[in-house]
């Protein structure tokens, strides 16, 4: 039901420079009250975040410490992906109080991939769909009861795909 | 126009499974089309999920989501025809929202 659009191979190329233009544009644009509800139960949107370069420096934006690898973070991702567009990673953790998971991939042109807010009552274990752009290390960081730690693996991709 | 966003909500009692497929092209800015012009950024910034008005699960995603993004997450304290309320805001500023009756 997900189709990948493969007709361009062109788009498979990327533009290290230029990163910052994923500025999100836009973002200002939004009506205030447009989505009260989203507003009131997210927290903002952390840009600084998503345009970092490195794995420490999501780390310092996003939480202002350090992380800790822990053997309790359980992430699960293939070993090879074959699509670098669509790769399935989840994580989950037998850690207690977690308020949020991130997803890093340390060789993509902005290494954070995505946040989520844990609020209490949600279970740690999330699944999602990410890209890739080419080989690299994937972390996963777990924020419980206000320490960090993470898990990371090598995923190998055969055929780049930070697009569609 | 049909929505953007599928959900199946499953609770077996204690636990709320949901998982989430939505359409949307998730280009993340660093991809040339054909003609070898930048696909300009267009993808959801965040995504958040209520059950009974309080917020049960708050995505926030880059341009390294893949495209029709996929999300599975878990949650207690929800029963067999609660509504879930599923919305999503990109960073063009549109917005999509839904409601699911768990099953």
């Amino acid at each position: 039901m997900n189709k990948i659009d493969v007709g361009f191979s062109a788009t498979r190329r990327l533009i290290l420079q230029g990163a910052g233009a994923v500025a999100l544009i836009g973002l200002g644009n939004l009506p205030f009250g447009l989505t009260p509800a989203l507003a009131a139960a997210n927290d903002k949107y952390p840009e600084e975040a998503f345009k970092q370069k490195s794995d420490a420096d999501v780390i310092k934006t996003l939480y202002g410490k350090t992380a800790e690898p822990s053997d309790k973070v359980k992430m699960d991702a293939p070993e090879i992906a074959e699509n670098g567009a669509v790769v399935p990673i989840s994580v989950s953790t037998t850690l207690a109080d977690v308020t949020s998971v991130a997803f890093l991939v340390s060789e993509n042109p902005n290494v954070l991939i995505a946040k989520y807010n844990i609020p209490a009552g949600t279970l740690p274990s999330v699944a999602n769909r990410i890209k890739m752009a080419k080989t690299s290390n994937v972390t996963v960081l777990v924020e419980a009861g206000g320490k960090l730690y993470s898990a990371s693996k090598e995923v190998k991709v055969t055929v780049g795909g930070c697009g569609g | 126009m049909a929505s953007t966003i599928r959900v199946r909500a499953s609770s077996n009692g204690d636990i709320t499974e949901v998982q989430a497929l939505i359409q949307h092209p998730m280009d993340s800015g660093f991809v040339k089309n054909a003609k070898g012009e930048t696909i300009p950024p267009h993808f959801i910034q965040q995504l958040t999920f209520e059950h009974d008005g309080k917020n049960v699960f708050a995505a926030d995603w880059g341009g390294g989501i893949s495209k029709d993004p996929y999300v599975k997450f878990a949650f207690k304290g929800a029963k067999k025809g609660d509504e879930l309320k599923i919305s999503w805001v990109d960073n063009k500023g549109a917005t999509d929202t839904t409601t699911a009756k768990i099953q």
